[in-house]
């Protein structure tokens, strides 16, 4: 368990409410000072199905889930299927609290619908009750949300016993209900919030477990955000005013909130038959000069695998995202995995050039969608954004002023109609496009509509106006161009700064390596791990193409070992980093995690802790080790 | 100002002006169909007035792909099967533009038929020209979506045992609000046919029989044809969308006993273009997205004055 002083569980049913009601507590604790963050767990199915969402709050920022939870607040599921003691999906209807009791930590609170829970069928409650030093409170939430109310209002009842326990003011939860509710709604919740309030102050001992909220102030305005709100919000900034897609859990969150956006601001969103149009449809929007993005999530942007190819050979700008969900095919679709490293990196036929960025939270996000979009448009080539279910969906607070940045339209590399007069053009009248030469091998672009512009893309190999050509010296010269963009994106990463995070002491004996969602997660692990007396830092990258082989090697070489922490099963991560440093095969070694759930700081720990310093032998069969090549 | 200054000038312009100054020439088989589309095309660009540099065609691959290495003005050879959804793509983003989409009917019936159905159903305001020869030329002679049944082929070695698809009816379903079908060997009419396809606000599908004299002997030279509008052995309503569907049933089941029938199938004049639905839905600007980049009076959107507030 870790020292926070409350990491609230709410569990039901998908389809009760679960998500609307754990965000309108999260920003309620923000909004009081805290720092807050969400980890979700939820199946694919519209109703009913075992769902949670936990709020980790603290008067110190937090950057992760925690080491399992301290106050469960059990709701029914009312859409539970087969109740049936041998059913396949075993006995729904409680498991609202039987799948959460594991993780509770010792003297932790679970509060539970009385109107809806039985306990009697839960194998050995009470004794796991006592033993665990759990403090239990049956509250009839439904009964109380049905007097005021409507049924559904027994989240309201659900959030307010939880204040009435953990101590937390009651207006700070109420004024934001004002602000969210209409009136009409937001009266009879008052009335259930109070009953329930009141109700457990009366009858029961609030005061009993050793778990409250502890005070906070934020000395900046923050802001409650997911990494998709935060992608779209990039992409919104650097003038993207086109998208195409076609649902996929969970790239569909930022699909979503681009979709709601850009009509307000005068752009285009069409969700198309499949992934294959939707990335064709961000090509020719972008083609004519306009900022245009796409994305999926694994098997949909399998089926963008053509025009990612058409758009390097092209070099026509697109942005895609990739929001990474458990595989292979349609695998486990809401669960998190980061094993679509390599199909993003190699999909396509031919030598790929593109830029993939993986960020870690929000904030990166943000940013490095910012990047992104500039590099793809001042290069013309692919930008991938890589993502994953864990920090697409979680929610954190992050100080407004991160936003707080001008918007950016710049186009990038493309040739207006007067510089068009003097530019190059080929005997048949077309503009040279595609001119051998190029500075950081980028030749610039013309738009349909421009006078004295025109020139044929394909996605064949061209002569410089666009002709096809098999041509070998034309063929060299074109490939050597295309390829020297991604000498040159490199070195302008190289003058970026934070782009890939360091974390921990500079001179520390042991490195911890991993990329995208688990970041924030590891860094938690390394405080503990020199808390705990040993000496680890941590580099995280973001940075998967180019990759930043010189900021690796430095770090590789500074450290006696380096533990790799990825979810997926295959090292893919720790495979990129070999390839592309080209050694250190002895000095890798893996730390791994592909059930479905992101690493706890806790599996870090200890996956650290036996990997280096013991044996290698992991407890349990969460995470998996596999040592270094000479081990 | 326009930064497309190539976008409605409307000069006179010379059918020669869509031709390429020097190579490349076509590369198609002597007698191939092909040619009869680029010559429709250049005469159909002439008399509408259309600048080479307001026109952007966008092809698939095959032999019909090559459409825009031929034909001068900016182009797009996309890849097998996906001219379609490029080409609404920058219909949509900068309107100003006259897109036309070309492909085999391979890649527009066959890899490509997902999008054909619903860049039809959605009725985006381009032309489609799918140059229908009912073979896979470029790839030696294999079946392809309209070769008739038991059509023999190296892949088919006992011909073929699939119908072939019936690209008019097909049409009319998915929504197409503008569907003829013309012929190589009849210029004047593919011409005209063209320009009233590039004239109708919507989706305009041309279904252009041409000859593959090299892999498809049997098809000859889609001679003699029929012009169903003119004959006075065909009476149906095109504006008619039940007459329009019997007629395009008739004209599919006789085309492989070898009576070519061509013209225009189905006219709606009514139906808003999907340009139009969305301005209607508030869904797309009114002035065309790419200028936006060039107009360096508009303020462009913040993220944190526009959609923070519902973050606090």
């Amino acid at each position: 368990m870790t020292d926070d002083q409350l990491i609230w569980r709410i569990a039901g049913g998908s389809g009760d409410g679960i998500a609307s009601t754990s965000q309108n507590f999260a920003k309620a604790l923000m909004r009081a000072g805290l720092h807050v963050f969400t980890h979700r767990h939820y199946p694919s199915r519209i109703r009913g199905g075992h769902t949670y969402t936990e709020v980790r709050v603290s008067a110190d920022p937090v950057k992760s889930r925690g080491d399992g939870y301290n106050f469960l607040l059990a709701l029914g599921d009312s859409f539970a299927r087969n109740p049936q003691e041998n059913a396949y999906y075993g006995n729904e209807e409680v498991k609202p609290l039987s799948e959460n009791l594991d993780e509770l930590a010792e003297g932790g609170v679970i509060v539970y619908d009385s109107g809806l829970l039985d306990t009697d069928d839960i194998p050995d409650f009470d004794e796991r009750v006592e033993e665990n030093g759990w403090h239990v409170y049956d509250i009839d939430l439904r009964t109380i949300a049905r007097e005021h109310g409507r049924e559904v209002m027994r989240n309201t009842a659900g959030v307010a016993v939880t204040c009435a326990i953990a101590g937390i003011e009651p207006d700070v939860i109420k004024s934001l209900m004002e602000d969210t509710m209409p009136e009409k709604v937001f009266e009879p919740n008052m009335s259930v919030f109070d009953d329930a309030y009141d109700t457990v102050r009366a009858e029961f001992d609030a005061d009993a477990p050793d778990v409250s909220v502890p005070e906070g102030e934020h000395d900046e305005e923050q802001v409650l955000i997911s990494g998709s709100d935060a992608i779209a919000y990039g992409a919104l900034d650097e003038g993207c005013r086109f998208i195409a897609g076609y649902p996929m859990t969970p790239w569909t969150e930022v699909f979503t909130i681009m979709s709601q956006n850009l009509p307000e601001v005068g752009g285009i969103s069409e969700q198309v038959e499949d992934e294959v149009a939707a990335a064709a449809l961000a090509l020719g929007a972008s083609h004519v000069g306009v900022k245009a993005m796409s994305g999926s999530s694994g098997g949909g942007f399998a089926l963008m695998s053509e025009p990612l190819g058409l758009a390097e050979m092209s070099e026509t700008p697109v942005v895609l995202v990739e929001a990474m969900r458990a595989g292979p095919s349609t695998g486990m679709p809401t669960k998190p995995e980061q094993a679509d490293l390599e199909h993003v990196l190699y999909t396509s036929q031919g030598d790929s050039h593109r830029v993939v960025f993986a960020p870690s939270d929000a904030e990166e996000a943000y940013k490095q969608t910012r990047r992104a979009f500039q590099i793809a448009y001042e290069y013309q080539i692919p930008s991938i954004v890589l993502y994953d279910q864990k920090n697409g969906g979680e929610l954190q607070n992050v100080p407004a002023s991160v936003f707080d940045e001008e918007p950016n339209p710049d186009l990038g590399s493309v040739i207006t109609e007067a510089e068009l007069e003097d530019a190059p053009h080929d005997p048949s009248g077309k503009y040279n496009r595609f001119q051998h030469e190029g500075e950081k091998g980028v030749s610039p672009r013309s738009l349909p509509g421009q006078e004295g512009g025109r020139y044929l893309a394909t996605g064949n190999e061209h002569m410089p106006a666009g002709h096809i050509s098999e041509d070998p010296d034309n063929r060299v010269n074109q490939v050597n161009r295309r390829m020297e963009k991604m000498e040159a994106i490199r070195a302008d990463l190289d003058g970026d700064a934070d782009t890939n995070t360091h974390y921990g002491p500079e001179e520390a004996e042991y490195g911890i390596m991993t990329f995208g969602s688990q970041q924030g997660t590891v860094e938690e692990a390394v405080d503990r791990l020199n808390d705990d007396g040993h000496s680890v830092k941590m580099l995280s990258v973001s940075e998967m193409a180019p990759y930043p082989v010189e900021e690796v090697t430095e770090f590789v070489e500074s450290v006696d070992e380096v533990l790799v922490v990825e979810m997926n099963a295959s090292a893919q991560f720790r495979g990129l980093t070999q390839k592309e440093l080209g050694r250190y095969g002895e000095k890798l070694s893996s730390l791994l995690k592909y059930n479905g759930n992101p690493f706890e700081p806790a599996e870090i720990v200890d996956g650290f802790v036996t990997s280096i310093v013991e044996d290698g032998t992991l407890p349990g069969h969460e995470t998996k080790f596999v040592p270094a090549a000479s081990d | 100002m326009s930064a497309f200054s190539a976008i409605g000038e409307h000069a006179e312009h010379d059918r020669n002006e869509y031709t390429p100054g020097v190579e490349p020439q076509p590369t198609w088989c002597p007698g191939c169909g092909d040619f009869g589309v680029l010559k429709a095309l250049k005469g159909a660009a002439a008399e509408l007035g259309l600048s080479p540099e307001e026109m952007l065609v966008c092809t698939g691959i095959g032999c019909s792909g090559k459409l825009n290495s031929y034909f001068d003005s900016y182009g797009f050879h996309t890849i097998h099967g996906r001219s379609l959804p490029v080409a609404r793509a920058a219909k949509l983003a900068n309107p100003g533009l006259t897109v036309i989409a070309a492909g085999g009917d391979g890649d527009g019936y066959g890899i490509g038929g997902n999008h054909f159905m619903h860049t039809a159903r959605e009725n985006h305001d381009m032309t489609y020209i799918v140059f229908n020869n009912e073979i896979f030329g470029l790839t030696k002679g294999q079946t392809s979506p309209t070769s008739p049944k038991g059509h023999k082929s190296k892949t088919q070695p006992h011909g073929s045992a699939k119908d072939p698809i019936r690209p008019l009816s097909m049409s009319l379903n998915a929504g197409a609000s503008y569907i003829a079908r013309t012929a190589a060997v009849n210029p004047n009419q593919a011409k005209d046919i063209i320009v009233e396809a590039v004239e109708h606000d919507g989706f305009s599908h041309v279904d252009f029989l041409t000859q593959c004299p090299t892999w498809n002997k049997d098809a000859k030279q889609y001679v003699p044809y029929i012009d169903v509008n003119e004959s006075e052995d065909y009476e149906f309503d095109n504006t008619d969308r039940n007459e329009a569907s019997e007629m395009m049933f008739e004209t599919e089941n006789v085309l492989n006993e070898g009576t070519v029938l061509t013209g225009r199938y189905y006219v709606d004049e009514d139906r808003p273009s999907y340009q139009q639905e969305k301005r209607r839905i508030g869904e797309m600007p009114e002035e065309p997205l790419a200028e936006r980049y060039f107009d360096e009076d508009y303020e462009w959107e913040r993220v944190y004055d526009s959609f923070l507030d519902k973050h606090k």
